[in-house]
């Protein structure tokens, strides 16, 4: 059997000198992240006046009974940025199990004891959750550590490797401190990293989306609810706020910013770069209640007389615009909207094949003035996977898909 | 100009419903009790209580939607990060205590004012019981919310019952302004009992979890505030047109004590049917809403403190103890309404006992955390609203308590 030890249990051991005088009792335990994310670096112990630091290696043995060092020049307690107290910064704290994909709170702490140099050395191994450790929590200093122990056997385990733990820290300074990472949460799906944003505080919100790289950031946020979103990007820098945004489709950014004051919009739409920029302003002047509200200028047109080798061209350049649609639309000399072509139509024919010989017998599109119900009504009743939206000349603005829609019937 | 204003329209009617539902449920079956019974037993004397009672309400509750708004946690979640867990659980467990007698007196209320109709309470309890227990495991907090803001306007019942009994308008307004202190136990008593069941531990933690799961930012808040201070005040209206009506009806033709809610309903029958019909519909309704609120607060608030899973928008298996807990209150408050010889009027009492002890705890839980600067940033009390805050707790917590003991008193009596 491992050997284990709890946090639980650890606060409040004896500590006892060379001549086995007591020194005090174990207030706290820290880890220092940037040295061994695993290792328990110091001991805190209150013994008299003042709280003293005990370093792992001036440790000889841990049990249940009490700790025995092997050194004696202890030094005082400073606080240090560079420490994770257990007690004070991950008890009873909410933090994200990357591998459960939620948010939980500490309860209590495992360690496993090994014998480092003939000496017992702490690692942390789990994070604990369930019901046990409450139990544990709760009896803390009521019944004797052994005694604990055996109550608490029938009640279920439910713990967390400390390997798929990661730290809520809202300050950006700290962070680096305690080497938290933002690696673990990219890797995660962005919807499940949304849910999680969704349900942290609004500092914490704001910290986890600021420390992603952009691009992740603005996939998880295209998931989060509109408001939250733009309180969010609202509370980041300007620079940041802009280079996530131009990572999010045009539709949403547009979304978002029509969600905040417009100074702030407006400043947010200053620092991006002009492409996006102009994209997302074309989207803003739309009213959030038509087609033109609800489209993404993110599409692939092809010239009318093209012929399939440069709609082929066209779409290896926009790779990105086609992960929501399946249509390649075709327009005239002043962008007028002619025709559309599925591109799986594009595969069967010689490449010098023109487009327009392939275009879908009957072309569906809306006007940008048109309601949103009354949209969705054309979406669906034509099983459109991307519907054109035109305006009074008939000029091509953008492209609703099927996001827009679903997104539009759960608001309802 | 006009464009800012109405940006603030918009953003107040976006906020609303926290504030406006915790302030009303206030006016459960038993508030709706001790305010018939001030009206009947005192007349107009009473009113001038309302005020002061109004703005403890306000203080203590704009605290919690403060900083519910700007750390998105639950006051659970906040007791238990500064608190620790062996303090969360039995501030919990009080609550869970106190709540499950709450829900016991509100079935009781949904009970007797059918009763009156005359339809047992065999079948009312458990249907009543049944829909509650459907709106929220069925229903998303959105329909939720919609359903109980829907409830709070039919407390307008109220109002109309009293206008309809024609009290004495002139008195009701001079003696809400006049206090009036008489030295005679039971007017004392009574007091105590309307400011002490005026701010109860359950709603600071409803108020808090729903402004965090409303989604109400800190950029937001002063039409939060706004919300909670119209919600305290329309509470205060209905308490008036229940004591008013009250006073009407039964102590301007002869004072005298009243058994329970429905026997202030019955007193009303000389004043045509339908104020006698509206103040029944209107006990019926609040009952059933507060049945309803307090076993979802609960479960709320025990499951967030614990770290359980929680919240209408999850489903049956992810958070298991949530679901059980909600409909265990459910079952078992309703469940002793049906037991006869089931002594609810201890258990009642009872339950202000635990309400006394819990509150101190909580205020002072509240005040603490909502100082602190790590926490709340730039949102902390000023040094004027910690004066009123804190004086404002410790009458609470001294009106409470003495509440309480009155009450412990009368179990052993």
């Amino acid at each position: 059997m491992q050997d284990n030890l709890f946090f639980t249990e650890l606060v409040g051991l004896k500590v006892y000198d060379l001549k086995g005088r007591k020194l005090g009792r174990v207030r706290d335990a820290a880890i220092v992240p940037l040295v061994d994310p695993y290792r328990v670096d110091r001991f805190l112990l209150a013994g008299g006046w003042a709280w003293l630091t005990v370093r792992h290696d001036q440790v000889r043995t841990i049990n249940l009974d009490g700790i025995w060092l092997r050194d004696e020049q202890l030094t005082p307690y400073h606080s240090d940025d560079y420490m994770l107290r257990l007690e004070r910064d991950l008890l009873d704290q909410q933090i994200i199990d990357v591998h459960g994909r939620k948010v939980v709170r500490v309860t209590d702490v495992t360690f496993v004891k090994t014998l480092v140099d003939g000496h017992d050395v702490l690692r942390v191994q789990e994070v604990d959750i369930g019901l046990r450790s409450m139990f544990r929590r709760l009896m803390q200093g009521v019944a004797p550590r052994r005694i604990v122990r055996r109550l608490m056997m029938p009640i279920p385990v439910n713990s967390i490797s400390w390997e798929y733990c990661n730290i809520v820290e809202s300050d950006p300074q700290r962070r680096l401190r305690l080497n938290i990472s933002s690696e673990k949460l990219e890797a995660m799906h962005p919807a499940d990293l949304a849910d999680i944003v969704e349900e942290l505080g609004p500092s914490d919100r704001q910290a986890i989306i600021g420390s992603l790289d952009s691009e992740v950031a603005a996939e998880a946020l295209s998931e989060v609810d509109p408001d939250i979103q733009a309180s969010i990007l609202e509370s980041l820098s300007e620079m940041k706020a802009a280079e996530i945004i131009e990572e999010m489709d045009p539709d949403e950014a547009a979304d978002v910013l029509a969600e905040m004051e417009e100074a702030r919009s407006g400043a947010i739409l200053e620092e991006m770069s002009d492409e996006p920029a102009h994209d997302v302003e074309e989207l803003l002047e739309h009213d959030e209640d038509t087609a033109g509200g609800m489209m993404t200028t993110d599409y692939v047109a092809a010239p009318h007389g093209a012929a399939i080798a440069e709609a082929l061209e066209l779409i290896r350049n926009n790779v990105e615009a086609l992960e929501a649609t399946n249509t390649v639309f075709l327009v005239g000399s002043d962008d007028q909207l002619t025709g559309a072509v599925p591109i799986a139509r594009l595969f069967s024919q010689d490449p010098a094949t023109p487009l327009a010989s392939l275009q879908a017998e009957t072309l569906i599109w809306v006007l940008s003035s048109e309601t949103k119900e009354r949209t969705a009504e054309i979406y669906d009743k034509y099983n459109l996977v991307a519907l054109p939206v035109v305006d009074g000349s008939k000029r091509l603005l953008g492209v609703i898909t099927s996001d827009d829609v679903i997104a539009e019937l759960r608001s309802v | 100009m006009f464009k800012r204003l109405r940006y603030h329209i918009a953003v107040f009617f976006s906020v609303i419903g926290p504030g406006f539902i915790t302030a009303v449920v206030d006016n459960d079956a038993g508030g709706i009790f001790t305010y018939s019974q001030a009206g009947a037993k005192y007349g107009y004397l009473p009113l001038w209580t309302l005020l002061p009672i109004t703005l403890l309400l306000i203080v203590t509750q704009e605290m919690c939607s403060r900083m519910g708004a700007v750390t998105g946690k639950g006051l659970s979640d906040l007791i238990r990060e500064e608190f620790g867990l062996r303090t969360t659980f039995f501030v919990m467990l009080a609550l869970l205590g106190a709540n499950l007698t709450n829900v016991m007196a509100n079935f009781a209320g949904v009970a007797s004012s059918l009763e009156l109709f005359g339809i047992s309470r065999y079948i009312t309890v458990p249907i009543g019981a049944l829909i509650v227990w459907l709106l929220v495991v069925k229903g998303s907090y959105a329909s939720v919310e919609r359903i109980f803001l829907f409830a709070t306007a039919l407390y307008v019942c109220y109002i109309v019952s009293g206008v309809l009994v024609k009290p004495d308008w002139k008195e009701a307004a001079i003696y809400s302004v006049r206090p009036v202190l008489l030295f005679e136990p039971d007017y004392i008593k009574l007091l105590i009992g309307m400011v002490g069941t005026s701010v109860a531990p359950w709603m600071q933690f409803y108020l808090q979890a729903a402004i965090v799961e409303k989604g109400v930012s800190a950029k937001e808040y002063a039409e939060s505030r706004i919300e909670v201070i119209v919600g305290c005040v329309v509470m205060t209206v209905i308490a008036f047109f229940i004591i008013v009506a009250c006073a009407g009806a039964i102590w301007s033709v002869h004072p005298r004590d009243i058994k329970d809610s429905t026997d202030a309903a019955l007193a009303l029958k000389p004043f045509g049917n339908y104020a006698y019909l509206l103040f029944c519909a209107g006990l019926f309704n609040a009952s059933l809403f507060a049945a309803c609120i307090l076993p979802l607060s609960t479960a709320y608030t025990v499951c967030e403190g614990l770290g359980f899973e929680s919240g209408v928008n999850k489903r049956w298996n992810e958070a298991p103890v949530f679901y059980w807990l909600f409909t265990l209150l459910i079952a078992i408050g309703g469940g002793v309404i049906l037991i006869p010889g089931f002594p609810l009027v201890r258990m009642i009492l009872l339950s202000q006992v635990i309400n006394g002890v819990l509150l101190p705890f909580v205020l002072i839980y509240m005040t603490l955390i909502v100082n602190r600067k790590y926490l709340m940033h730039g949102w902390t009390n000023s040094r004027l609203y910690n004066a009123v805050a804190w004086s404002a707790v410790a009458i609470m917590i001294g009106l409470t308590v003495a509440l309480a003991g009155i009450s412990l008193r009368d179990i052993s009596g």
